[in-house]
C-alpha cells in the first residue's frame, strides 16, 4: 500500500443500457460506497463520454481522489482513455482500475439481472481490494538510435528499406541470397495487371543499391540479436565474416517460399509434366511449351487447407462411386499440408491460365477447385478467365484426385465431381499443382533470436490480428510482407509501408516510454540461484554477484518469474501478489 | 434426491485466471457474442497464465472458493513465448499436491482458450459450474 491512505473513487457506467437494462447500477453504487476505502461513487449513463470523463476529473478534485475505478467494459479497450483521463488529472495512471461488468458479466447474463447485479458487485468489490493495493509506477524512458535493420531483400523489404531512407534514417538491408528481389525474381506476370515482375523489380532494385542512406549486404544472415527496442546490437556474418551493427528498429521482411510438393503427391515429381504454378510460370517464361497443349488440369489447394478433413454428405451420390469415395476420403486424411488458406493460389491458377490462353487459344483449361476466393477487384480477373472459357469445376476435395499416366504420354486425372457426385476422367498434357506460401525453415530460428512467438500456421506472429497488424510483441520490431502470413505483392507493399512507418515513429521521436510492468528483484531475499534467468523468455534476469537484476527494457511483463522464484524475491509490479491475493480474497469473502 | 436438489440449489463460487492476452480476450468476445453462461464465475486477470503462482491457487480453495479455473493461450500461442508451458508444469505439481492435502483435484481446471473462442469459453464456464455443482461446496469454506 502506497504511503497515503486510499481514496478511491468508483464509477459505474450504465454503457446507455448496455450494462444498465441487465445491472441494477445504482444499487451497485450504493453498494460501492459502503466498501472500505471508498472515498466516492458515481454512475454515469456513458463514463467515457466527455462528460463521463470530466466528471471523473472532478471528482478526483472535490473529494481528494488517489484511486480511481471505472465498472464498465473490457480494459483491453478503454483502459488507455481512461487512464490519460487520470493523468490530466494529475493521477499516476498505474493508479486506475478497471472493472469489467458488461463483457463478462451484463452482456452474458441477459437473463439474470438478480445474480448478474450481485455478481457485478463481486467484481466491483475485488476492483476495489485490488486497487487499495496499486502503486504509482514510473516509466523507464529510453534513447532511440535512428537507423533501422531490415531482415530480407524482397519486395517487402526493400519497399521498408526505401520508406525509412527517404525519411532520412539510415538502414541496413539484410538479405541471405547473393541478389534482391526475393519470390519475385522467379515470377514472370504479376497479377491482375499482367505486367513483367521485371517493371516493378529492377525499379526497386535500382532505388535500393543506390540510395546513399541503404547499406545493402547479401549473402548475409542474421546471427545474433542482442539488446532491446531503441538498442539493438545485430550481429551479421557474410561467408564467415562477423559484423556487427547497432540500430533501434527492427523490420523482419524474411518473406515466404512456395511450397513443393514431396515426391509422389498428386505424382508430382513421378511424371515430368506435373508441375506446380511457379514452375508453370517459369516454363512460360522460357518458352519451353512449345507445342499447343490439348487440354491442362490445373488443381487447386494442394497441400493447403487440409488441416483438417471436413464430413462429406455421401447421402447424395450414387451407390457405385460411394466405396471407393469413402476409402480415398480415408486416404486422404493423411495427406502432408498447411491448415490454412494462401489466398494467391486462386489468383496464380487463373493468372497462368489465362496466359496460356493468350498463348494458345484452343487449348482446353479446367481448373479443379474446393472454393475460388477472389475478392475485390479480382472478382473480374475471375470473370476474364471464364471469358476465356477457362472452365472452373468444382470437386470433391476430400478424395485427393488420382493421375495416371497415359494414353500415350498424356496424364488422366481421375476426380469426383461435387455437382454430381460422378467420377471425371481427364485426359490431359499438363497437370498443374497450385501450392500455397509456407514460412521458411529458418523461421523458428529468426523468431527465437527476435524473441517473437510463431502462430499456429508457422508465421511470425502479430501483436494483434486486428489492431497491431505488423507491430510484434517486441516493442522496436516489426513485420511486413508474407513473414506474417501469405501476402501479394501489393499486400505486402502496403504492410512494408506501413512497418517502416512505425519503426519512423520510434525513430523520430528519439525517446520512448516503456510500460512500468516489469519485474524487480530484492536482493535481500534473493539467494542466486539463477531459476529467473533460466526461465526468461527474454534474457531479462541475469546473475551478478550471486544475485538476480532485471534489465527492465528488455522484460515484457509476464511475470513468470515472480511465480517461479522460490524466496518470492521478485515483485512483479502492477501484479504484485499482494494486489492478486486481494483480488482472490475479495471474490471469496463479502467482508474482506 | 434430497442430495441431487441440494447440488442443483448450491451456486458455487468459481474464480478463473485468464490471460490479458488470450483468454481474457475470450471471454470478452464471448460477450460481444452474447453467450450466455451461469454467473458463478469470478474473472482475474494476469498478463501471463506464467504469473498464476500456485499460492494464489492454494490460497482460494483454502479462503473456500469451489473451484479455480486456469486458462491461457494455447500450446505455442503463448504472447510471452512459454509462460503457458511453465503454467501447465505447475498444473500438473498442484494436482498431485492437492490429492495430498485431501481436496479434490477435480476442484482445479487448466484449459486453454484463445482470443477467437467466445464460444468456447461460454461453454467451459457452463461446464466447470456443472461439475463443480456436481463436487458440492468446498468443504474448507466453513472453516
Amino acid at each position: 500500500m502506497g504511503e497515503e491512505e486510499p481514496r478511491i473513487g468508483v464509477f459505474i457506467c450504465h454503457c446507455g443500457i448496455n450494462i444498465g437494462k441487465v445491472v441494477n447500477v445504482p444499487e451497485v453504487v450504493k453498494y460501492a460506497k459502503a466498501l472500505p476505502n471508498v472515498a466516492y461513487a458515481e454512475d454515469n449513463i456513458y463514463t467515457c463520454s466527455e462528460a463521463g470523463l470530466a466528471s471523473i476529473k472532478k471528482a478526483i478534485e472535490e473529494h481528494n481522489l488517489n484511486r480511481i475505478i471505472v465498472a464498465s467494459c473490457t480494459p483491453r479497450t478503454h483502459e488507455p482513455l481512461f487512464r490519460s483521463a487520470c493523468r490530466e488529472a494529475g493521477i499516476n495512471h498505474y493508479l486506475f482500475e478497471m472493472a469489467n461488468i458488461r463483457e463478462q458479466c451484463s452482456w452474458v447474463h441477459a437473463h439474470q439481472p438478480e445474480k448478474a447485479t450481485k455478481k457485478a458487485k463481486d467484481i466491483v468489490r475485488m476492483a476495489v481490494a485490488r486497487a487499495t493495493w496499486l502503486e504509482p509506477q514510473e516509466e523507464p524512458e529510453l534513447d532511440i538510435k535512428d537507423s533501422a535493420l531490415v531482415i530480407g531483400g524482397g519486395i517487402a523489404g526493400m519497399t521498408a528499406a526505401l520508406t525509412l531512407a527517404d525519411q532520412g534514417f539510415k538502414v541496413y538491408l539484410v538479405e541471405k541470397e547473393p541478389g534482391l528481389g526475393g519470390n519475385l525474381r522467379r515470377l514472370h506476370k504479376l497479377y491482375p495487371t499482367m505486367q513483367d515482375t521485371s517493371e516493378i523489380l529492377e525499379p526497386a532494385v535500382k532505388a535500393v543499391t543506390t540510395n546513399k542512406r541503404i547499406e545493402t549486404l547479401t549473402s548475409t544472415l542474421v546471427s545474433d540479436v542482442k539488446g532491446y527496442v531503441g538498442n539493438f546490437k545485430v550481429s551479421l556474418a557474410k561467408n564467415g565474416e562477423k559484423r556487427e551493427v547497432e540500430v533501434g528498429t527492427i523490420i523482419v521482411a524474411c518473406g515466404a517460399v512456395n511450397y513443393t510438393p514431396p515426391k509422389g503427391l498428386h505424382q508430382y515429381g513421378v511424371f515430368p509434366n506435373i508441375v506446380t504454378q511457379l514452375e508453370l510460370d517459369e516454363l512460360l517464361r522460357n518458352g519451353k511449351i512449345e507445342k499447343p497443349p490439348e487440354r491442362i488440369v490445373m488443381i487447386q489447394c494442394v497441400g493447403a487447407r487440409k488441416g483438417e478433413i471436413r464430413a462429406v454428405d455421401l447421402a447424395g451420390f450414387p451407390k457405385s462411386d460411394t466405396a471407393r469415395l469413402l476409402a480415398k476420403i480415408l486416404k486422404a486424411k493423411k495427406e502432408e499440408g498447411w491448415p490454412y488458406c494462401s489466398k494467391i493460389c486462386c489468383m496464380n491458377a487463373i493468372k497462368n491460365a489465362i496466359l496460356v490462353k493468350e498463348k494458345f487459344p484452343e487449348t482446353d483449361i479446367i481448373i479443379l477447385y474446393g472454393d475460388v476466393r477472389v475478392y475485390k477487384e479480382y472478382e473480374d480477373f475471375y470473370s476474364e478467365a471464364r471469358e476465356h472459357q477457362v472452365k472452373f469445376v468444382k470437386h470433391i476435395e476430400e478424395v485427393t484426385p488420382e493421375i495416371t499416366q497415359g494414353p500415350g504420354q498424356k496424364l488422366t486425372v481421375t476426380a469426383y465431381d461435387a455437382l454430381s457426385g460422378r467420377e471425371m476422367q481427364l485426359p490431359c498434357d499438363w497437370v498443374v499443382l497450385s501450392t500455397p506460401l509456407i514460412p521458411h525453415k529458418e523461421e523458428v530460428i529468426l523468431a527465437r533470436m527476435l524473441k517473437i512467438p510463431i502462430s499456429p500456421d508457422g508465421f511470425l506472429m502479430e501483436a494483434h490480428l486486428k489492431l497491431r497488424p505488423v507491430d510484434t510483441q517486441m516493442d522496436g520490431i516489426f513485420l511486413a510482407g508474407a513473414a506474417s502470413g501469405p501476402k501479394d505483392v501489393p499486400e505486402s507493399i502496403i504492410s512494408a509501408k506501413a512497418a517502416a512507418a512505425r519503426a519512423s515513429t520510434l525513430m523520430a521521436n528519439k525517446k520512448m516510454r516503456t510500460e512500468a510492468l516489469t519485474s524487480v528483484v530484492d536482493e535481500e531475499k534473493c539467494i542466486g540461484c539463477g531459476l529467473c534467468e533460466e526461465i526468461c523468455s527474454y534474457g531479462a534476469h541475469y546473475l551478478e554477484e550471486a544475485k538476480s537484476h532485471t534489465i527492465a527494457a528488455l522484460c515484457r511483463g509476464c511475470g513468470a518469474c515472480a511465480a517461479e522464484c522460490p524466496r518470492r524475491a521478485i515483485t512483479m509490479q502492477h501484479f504484485t501478489d499482494e494486489q492478486v491475493l486481494a483480488q482472490v480474497k475479495a471474490a471469496l469473502m463479502e467482508e474482506a | 434426491m434430497e442430495e441431487a436438489k441440494v447440488r442443483e440449489e448450491f451456486e458455487p463460487v468459481i474464480l478463473a485466471f485468464c490471460c490479458n492476452w488470450c483468454s481474457y480476450a475470450g471471454a470478452d468476445l464471448a460477450g460481444t457474442s452474447r453467450f450466455e453462461y451461469p454467473t458463478n464465475v469470478r474473472i482475474i486477470r494476469v498478463m501471463c497464465s506464467g504469473r498464476i503462482d500456485p499460492t494464489f491457487i492454494l490460497s482460494a480453495l483454502a479462503w473456500g472458493a469451489d473451484g479455480v479455473l486456469i486458462t491461457g493461450c494455447h500450446p505455442g500461442d503463448c504472447h510471452y513465448v512459454q509462460g503457458n508451458y511453465m503454467m501447465e508444469r505447475r498444473f500438473a505439481f498442484l494436482k498431485e499436491a492437492l490429492s495430498q492435502l485431501g481436496i479434490d483435484p477435480e476442484r482445479l481446471r487448466l484449459e486453454w482458450i484463445s482470443a477467437g473462442e467466445g464460444e468456447k469459453f461460454a461453454a467451459l464456464i457452463r461446464d466447470t459450474t456443472q461439475r463443480i455443482k456436481q463436487l458440492g461446496p468446498n468443504p474448507l469454506k466453513a472453516t
